[in-house]
């Protein structure tokens, strides 16, 4: 794992990192990297709400941020933001206000490296439209003070950094279970195969990947 | 949220007719839809906090049910319905969760706002 001063993971919805990238924030956390967490939505319009139901939708927006504090906890965060918006809604803010966001905790934390959604390729709307507010934000410094932007990457293969993150595996299972309203239903399964030692999901949860964003400039 | 008791929601709709309500009104199939499937032709609408008054409405249908609302010049309709609850809020809500147990359609009125910031 890298060295890095600061990290700095900006997702729309509370369980975006799980999956992706929380072993490698859990990896971070453990070797002392500062390291902030925004989270812009509460992931309120979910369709995941237990099976049988746990929650409403109206209920959802409460369960899934003290699920997210949780999933904070497992990480051993201890800068972890929401941001107030509404999920579903951010392709359509108006025009920059995403973008300042990232370009205000950019400056405040000035973060050696940003994770995000690789541009054009998160597949959900929110994905993409953070995504483009990191990059539109991080494309607007000189490449000097850039930090650099590693994607996760829904529909793009080869990434070019690819950490193993066994070390902090039981981090990342903590966290995905952490998020019970939205994994509560199919984790247990992906937890049951990997410690049974089953190729594919050791695989998937061991390992996590970015591709690095390279900016016109660069 | 219990599965509907279909007298029981007749019961609320009646109870919340002719009271000026909030209501929010939404259909999905996921953001991944057609992701999964590219041949899925993905779809939905939502709206939150719209400002409504019904004479009466009726739930049809022996499960998923349909529920339609009467308005003054209008309608609302949802179906696919499976699941309610009234809430310690005073929200009734509506809702049809799919197969996997997945949201696919909520209807819900409230006498108060629905959380909106």
């Amino acid at each position: 794992m890298h060295d890095e001063t600061h990290v700095l993971v900006i997702f729309p919805h509370p369980d975006d990192e799980a999956f992706g990238v929380s072993g490698t924030m859990a990896g971070q956390v453990a070797k002392g990297t500062p390291l902030t967490y925004a989270c812009l939505t509460l992931g309120e319009m979910g369709r995941n709400v237990g099976n049988p139901p746990i929650a409403t939708r109206e209920s959802l927006r409460d369960i899934r941020e003290r699920e997210l504090l949780e999933a904070g906890k497992a990480m051993g965060l201890t800068d972890l933001r929401m941001m107030g918006f509404r999920d579903k809604t951010l392709e359509f803010l108006e025009d920059g206000v995403l973008e300042s966001v990232v370009t205000d905790l950019v400056q405040e934390l000035n973060p050696s490296v940003v994770i995000s959604f690789y541009p054009e390729h998160g597949v959900h709307p929110d994905h993409d439209a953070t995504a483009e507010a990191v990059k539109n934000a991080l494309a607007s410094m000189t490449k000097e003070t850039r930090p650099r932007f590693w994607g996760v990457a829904i529909t793009k293969d080869n990434p070019d950094v690819v950490y193993s993150i066994k070390p902090y595996i039981e981090q990342k299972i903590q966290t995905l279970k952490a998020h019970y309203s939205q994994f509560g239903a199919t984790f247990p399964e992906h937890e049951r195969l990997y410690r049974e030692g089953n190729k594919e999901a050791v695989e998937r949860l061991e390992n996590e990947r970015f591709h690095t964003f390279t900016f016109d400039d660069e | 949220m219990k599965p509907i008791n279909a007298e029981d929601v007749q019961r609320l709709i009646e109870e919340y007719a002719e009271k000026d309500l909030y209501l929010h009104l939404e259909t999905t199939n996921g953001a991944y839809a057609s992701h999964f499937d590219q041949s899925f032709f993905s779809a939905s609408a939502y709206i939150r906090n719209a400002n409504v008054q019904y004479k009466q409405g009726k739930i049809r249908g022996d499960g998923p049910y349909r529920v339609g609302l009467e308005l003054p010049i209008g309608w609302i309709y949802g179906e696919g319905l499976t699941h309610y609850e009234v809430n310690q809020n005073g929200q009734f809500i509506l809702a049809g969760l799919n197969q996997d147990g997945k949201i696919a359609v909520t209807l819900e009125l409230s006498e108060q706002p629905f959380q909106y910031d």
